[in-house]
């Protein structure tokens, strides 16, 4: 016991000194300023404020730079994670369940999944024009696939036993969707949503580097062309720090939502 | 009263069950005992309506089966498959009674009244995987029960559960029917189980499944797991139904 508390905070304690190594390191190398491409993290941090962070209190201390960026893009990356997780659930489902649709449908899907998602953004540009509208379309396409395809399969591999179950005390259809097809399915849909939010996050700045006039990524962009390295690497940063709050976000989520699933197994 | 006329079901060329016949009256406990691979299995869910017989019909009070029955209770041996683990044990219950019952309230009181019925009273919240198999079990009647069903079809019920639990159970069981006057079903492979529980024994052959023998059981009620089990017509009866049961199985598997 003792040897596993001491593991529990020796542990963190490892992980923290690391960072603080190679921050310290990339800091000592940098500081004397002769290259122009790589930044002191003190300089990428006092930029990151000043640029995002430094605004009045009444706009929770975020910069009209970081209103006018950093919360569209955020914006366009839920509302197309949300799409595309209704449309994947919900086609999903009916595909896993009902087999003839499967039969048609899964070339398409395996189609579909195929195609890298950055090359749909060229023609989004076409239909939607610059703009949020085809910035949503672009990030659900790429969410869409992994979300869908996962939840087949777990609409699909519901155990027979639970279904059976169902049958013989004439739950109904509405009822044996929601509380024993969905939940039974619910650890694939969230192994989907988890490599969504992963293609999502690329997607935003894909999408935002080709056809939009704010954002994360249009804010690169045209650092790119002005050749501003303090914005480069701000964001770099931001976004790395951004996926990986999303991902405890998410992860806490799954951990709630799927309990039962842990404790389960456990006594299987 | 629940009749089977020449039940036949066959999965391609191969006969799970051949032409079996059987009456049961209201109230009436039957057990169904026979070496495994007989078609149990296959006859219960005939007679709940989840598999469609190829020839022979199932008729319950009168009506023909051709769907699952209103007001079947069905228990299954894999409770972890048949319960859910996603709900809390008063959901579980609660689950069946959604197409009768509109008010929420009305379906948690009565999967409470069921749980407590079956000596689970306080286990209401928790989930099913955080109770032994026995009280899984438990749980699994307490949701026949609070469907409120005419028949009741056990399949195997205590096939994986310790033979303490399983012993508690079987009085549960009989203490449930004779409450309730519920018709029982219950499929064993356990001989004692089988003569302890019933009212008749069903004695299945293997390969293809069919009647071998029926055995009255005139063991007075109530009855105990120690006194009755020191009966002389208990010991006869368990030998009749174990030779029974003996000659039933065949050289091949089945």
């Amino acid at each position: 016991m003792k040897g596993l508390g001491m593991r529990r905070l020796a542990v963190p304690a490892a992980r923290l000194g690391v960072l603080i190594v190679v921050i310290g390191a990339w800091q000592l190398a940098t500081r004397s300023g002769t290259s122009p491409y790589f930044l002191p993290p003190s300089t990428i941090v006092s930029f990151m404020y000043h640029q995002w962070f430094d605004g009045p209190a009444s706009h929770l201390w975020l910069t009209t730079d970081a209103t006018g960026n950093l919360l569209p893009s955020l914006g366009r990356m839920l509302a197309g994670l949300v799409i595309a997780s209704l449309i994947g659930v919900v086609l999903g489902v009916a595909i896993g369940r009902v087999r003839v649709l499967a039969e048609l449908m899964e070339p398409l899907v395996h189609f579909g999944r195929a195609i890298p998602p950055p090359v749909v953004v060229p023609f989004f540009l076409f239909l939607f024009k610059i703009g949020t509208p085809m910035e949503v379309a672009s990030i659900a396409f790429g969410v869409v696939w992994p979300v869908l395809v996962n939840t087949i399969d777990g609409a699909r591999h519901v155990h027979p036993g639970q279904l059976e179950t169902a049958r013989a005390f004439r739950v109904g259809p509405v009822q044996r969707l929601v509380r024993v097809i969905l939940p039974a399915a619910a650890p694939k849909i969230f192994a989907g949503l988890r490599l969504g939010l992963a293609l999502a996050l690329i997607l935003m700045i894909v999408s935002e580097f080709q056809g939009s006039t704010d954002g994360i990524g249009y804010e690169v962009d045209t650092a790119q062309t002005t050749l501003d390295m303090s914005v480069v690497w701000g964001a770099l940063v931001l976004l790395g720090v951004l996926g990986v709050v999303l991902n405890v976000i998410f992860a806490v989520a799954e951990r709630r939502a799927l309990a039962w699933q842990r404790g389960s197994a456990r006594t299987e | 009263m629940l009749e089977i006329n020449g039940l036949t079901r066959s999965y391609g060329e191969h006969q799970a069950i051949r032409d079996v016949s059987l009456t049961v009256a209201d109230g009436e406990l039957v057990t169904i005992v026979g070496p495994s691979g007989c078609g149990k299995s296959t006859l219960l869910r005939c007679i709940a309506g989840l598999l469609t017989p190829t020839s022979g019909q199932v008729v319950l009070n009168g009506a023909l089966v051709t769907k699952v029955p209103d007001r079947l209770g069905v228990v299954f041996q894999d409770y972890s498959r048949s319960l859910y683990p996603w709900m809390s044990v008063a959901d579980n219950v609660a689950l069946p009674l959604h197409r009768r019952e509109r008010r929420r309230a009305a379906r948690r009181q009565a999967a409470l009244a069921a749980l407590e019925s079956v000596g689970l009273a306080g286990f209401a919240s928790r989930y099913p995987w955080q109770l032994s198999g026995g009280m899984q079990q438990r749980v699994a009647i307490a949701r026949a029960l609070a469907y409120d069903p005419v028949l009741m079809l056990m399949d195997e019920p205590f096939g994986s559960v310790d033979a303490q639990t399983r012993e508690d159970l079987e009085d549960l069981v009989l203490r449930v029917r004779a409450e309730r006057k519920i018709t029982i079903l219950l499929v064993t492979h356990d001989i004692d189980e089988s003569v302890y529980t019933g009212d008749r024994v069903i004695v299945l052959t293997g390969g293809p499944g069919s009647v071998r023998a029926e055995v009255p059981v005139d063991l007075p009620a109530p009855r105990d797991q120690i006194t009755t089990k020191e009966l002389r017509e208990f010991a006869h009866l368990r030998t009749e139904v174990s030779r029974l049961v003996r000659a039933a199985k065949l050289p091949e598997p089945c």
